[in-house]
């Protein structure tokens, strides 16, 4: 009897047993940064097809990798625009806007000025390109990770600062988790903490200027850990099915809090590979390189608004910095990995080009900074002025029940009432 | 007055409210060409264009997670899931998404949304053509829960929901698509142009939400009953001869607990009747709302008839329903009690 059971177990003995693969990224703490297993292109190896051509002749866009910034920071091939030194020094202030911001916030969080906090740090040129390449009136549907978008388009710093304070000026009334941003004026929709709700969101959004005859596209904004969420895959049928005039960016900065990209990666070569399964082009573009994001958001707006249709995009670069204020990734990855990641930083690299080509200096990026920080502490006094989570004003208890409904039903009045407020 | 069954109803809602407010959008599975399964869209995109009224993928999620941003772009979609029993992929995007955007960001977006989808059993759909996941909507802060069970309410409700400027979850009762069904499922069906709620005003109307209708006078017991239930809880009464007071809620949030709370201290007795699962249904909640604010006035324990806690069977449906013989016998107790 038992022979008989150990060899059903066996099964057929020449088989070979079965394994189950658990990604494994390719150094772990104490080890020495490794990214060998990732695939670069050159600076200015990828072609630049028209916008007008056919997706399925796209399809080798998907694997290569967009860059214009060489390793001497010169602009180099089909994709270097010509772009203007005020624009490109205002993309820089923008960067380094959200990178002086993003370090206060932080700093404050360790103070206890707010609960939470999280930082973009590394990816400022995905955001701040983008934005730029936007027009008033567009609409971003953004993941937690997109400050770079707010900041770029000259939202109030204070107004920022209120929010993640949740004090008596926070627009939000002290209802979100800190750096879940909205403001419908400049184009960033209300953020959600749930991953990937917006990309569908992003589309429909899309769907309804179109059906409205509108000229305004959207943006929708996802991570690569997330792609995973099978709202990844509705967006992108309903972008297909409706060729909708959006444009969908997978931010892929190598890291879901300690997973690392394989875990929602899989077998496939790049995220960018996912779209065209749908007919969709799909672009994997260099993250840290600002001309090389700015011509590539550039070259998907005009697409979307020239009703030739959805693209999408996978941003290549690094989280520089922690998930959240919550998390320790020196726990689960090396600790020096950021400083080995063969991009580079964004900031850093623009500021080498715009030297290169005779536009900017050291002392200039100096004084850059100092008035960065200045403009960074003004907002900061001011915001903190009214108030902090831990000292100062507040938004009432009252207002808990506010908002919820246009008009407050009953039900809500009664426990109001019942809550004294 | 122009008779009609509630699919003509409410698809007579969807044309008047399309006519009035060019923001209205029709979409979801089988919806557009065809014009749903029910036939409740049939003709709209004939009228109104293929923008106005198109078919989804299968991907419930993708419907409302694009009717969300289109909401928050300015339009105003009604949008049909084509069975309740498959709205689970789109849950996320209702409680998380359309429920709560007015909220977390303070006004600056909002979401006037209809969702439609049919709901209960009876018509031997099995597990996954009959559920009542009313209770699932109505626990989540932020959505408004609406359920006809005529022709004329259906239409009038229906155009206010679409009008609201918040979600709403829209239930339509299938079993009552096509005539009054009161729980004999081996008698004739008795069409709608037979029932005086059959009479459906041309043209807009509107009936608001949170105030229900007393269906029948009674002093014995109040029913507190919606969709399917309020017509089985009126064929209990009748043939238990109980002379009952049988309140259709036709909203369940907002809810109109004036005209619930009115009547229970008038009859001093309460049963409620769903056809959802018993526990933790809607419910429990209106026993426990009645019982705070008319507890002193109670002569016996709240009876609750519902289906039982188990998935909606397929040959057993009759079983399975809680019909008039059931509700009639649970009347008598609280009357006895």
């Amino acid at each position: 009897m038992s022979e008989l059971v150990d060899g059903d177990l066996r099964g057929n003995a020449r088989e070979v047993p079965l394994i189950l693969a658990i990604p494994e990224p390719a150094r772990r703490p104490g080890d020495t940064p490794d990214f060998s297993s990732l695939k670069f292109s050159n600076a200015g190896e990828v072609r630049r097809p028209e916008v007008s051509d056919a997706p399925e002749t796209m399809y080798d866009l998907a694997t290569g990798l967009i860059r214009v910034l060489d390793d001497e920071g010169r602009a180099v091939g089909p994709w270097a625009a010509d772009i203007d030194k005020d624009t490109l020094l205002s993309g820089l202030r923008n960067m380094m806007l959200t990178r002086e911001y993003d370090r206060r916030m932080m700093l404050d969080q360790r103070q206890g000025k707010t609960s939470f906090y999280m930082q973009c740090t590394g990816e400022e040129a995905i955001s701040c390109a983008f934005r730029m390449a936007l027009s008033d009136g567009d609409m971003n549907f953004p993941t937690y990770r997109q400050q770079g978008l707010l900041i770029s388009s000259g939202y109030p710093l204070e107004l920022m600062m209120s929010q993640v304070y949740s004090n008596s000026h926070d627009p939000l009334r002290g209802r979100q988790l800190p750096v879940m941003y909205s403001s419908k004026e400049y184009g960033f929709f209300s953020i959600s903490g749930n991953l990937a709700t917006q990309f569908v969101q992003a589309v429909g959004w899309a769907m309804a200027s179109a059906i409205r005859g509108s000229s305004a596209i959207a943006a929708g904004w996802i991570g690569d850990g997330a792609t995973a969420e099978s709202d990844f895959h509705s967006a992108m049928v309903m972008a297909s099915t409706y060729n909708a005039p959006v444009i969908l960016n997978i931010v892929n900065n190598q890291w879901a809090i300690s997973t690392y990209q394989a875990f929602a990666l899989g077998r496939s070569a790049t995220f960018a590979m996912r779209g065209s399964g749908f007919g969709l082009p799909s672009l994997r573009v260099d993250g840290n390189d600002f001309l090389a994001v700015y011509a590539a958001s550039a070259w998907a707006v005009e697409r979307a608004r020239s009703n030739q249709g959805p693209t999408l995009i996978e941003w290549v670069t690094y989280r520089a910095a922690a998930h959240s204020s919550s998390d320790d990734p020196s726990s689960y990855r090396p600790k020096d990995e950021a400083l080995a990641w063969p991009l580079g930083d964004p900031i850093d690299r623009l500021k080498r080009h715009l030297i290169a080509v005779g536009a900017w200096s050291e002392k200039d990026h100096d004084e850059l900074l100092v008035s960065v920080q200045d403009q960074i502490s003004r907002a900061q006094a001011e915001a903190e002025s009214y108030g902090t989570l831990r000292n100062g004003p507040k938004p009432s208890p009252r207002d808990i029940f506010e908002g919820v409904y246009a008009e407050m039903p009953n039900h809500l009045r009664l426990q109001r009432q019942e809550a004294g407020y | 007055m122009p008779t009609m069954t509630m699919i003509e109803s409410i698809r007579d809602a969807h044309a008047v409210a399309m006519e009035a407010d060019e923001t209205v959008v029709v979409f979801g599975e089988d919806v557009g060409y065809f014009g749903g399964v029910f036939r409740c869209t049939q003709g709209l995109q004939k009228r109104f264009g293929k923008t106005r009224c198109f078919d989804a993928p299968i991907n419930e999620s993708g419907i409302v997670g694009a009717a969300i941003g289109m909401a928050a772009h300015g339009l105003r979609p009604c949008i049909e899931i084509q069975f309740a029993d498959y709205m689970y992929p789109a849950y996320d995007q209702i409680v998380s998404e359309a429920a709560r955007i007015r909220y977390r960001s303070a006004g600056d977006f909002t979401v006037p949304l209809t969702i439609r989808m049919p709901v209960g059993g009876g018509i031997f759909g099995g597990e996954t053509h009959s559920q009542s996941p009313e209770a699932l909507f109505t626990h989540v802060a932020g959505l408004k829960t609406v359920i006809p069970s005529n022709p004329y309410d259906a239409k009038g409700l229906l155009i206010t929901s679409i009008e609201d400027d918040d979600p709403v979850i829209f239930l339509e009762p299938k079993r009552l698509y096509n005539g009054p069904f009161d729980g004999y499922h081996d008698r004739p069906v008795i069409p709608w142009s037979k029932h005086p709620l059959s009479e459906v005003p041309e043209g807009h109307y509107k009936v608001p939400l949170g105030r229900a209708a007393i269906r029948r006078p009674g002093s014995a017991v109040t029913v507190l009953a919606y969709g399917t239930m309020v017509h089985v809880a009126l064929a209990a009464a009748r043939d238990f001869n109980i002379d009952a007071e049988v309140i259709d809620l036709r909203s369940l949030v907002p809810l109109d607990l004036d005209t619930i709370i009115t009547s229970v201290k008038k009859t001093g007795r309460c049963a409620v009747v769903h056809e959802a699962t018993l526990t933790s249904g809607f419910g429990a909640e209106l026993c426990s709302l009645v019982q705070k604010h008319a507890f002193y006035y109670l002569e016996s324990p709240i009876e609750r008839i519902a289906g039982y806690d188990t998935p909606y069977p397929h040959a057993q449906e009759w079983a399975y329903f809680p019909g008039p013989d059931r509700i009639g016998h649970a009347l008598s107790r609280v009357l006895e009690g």
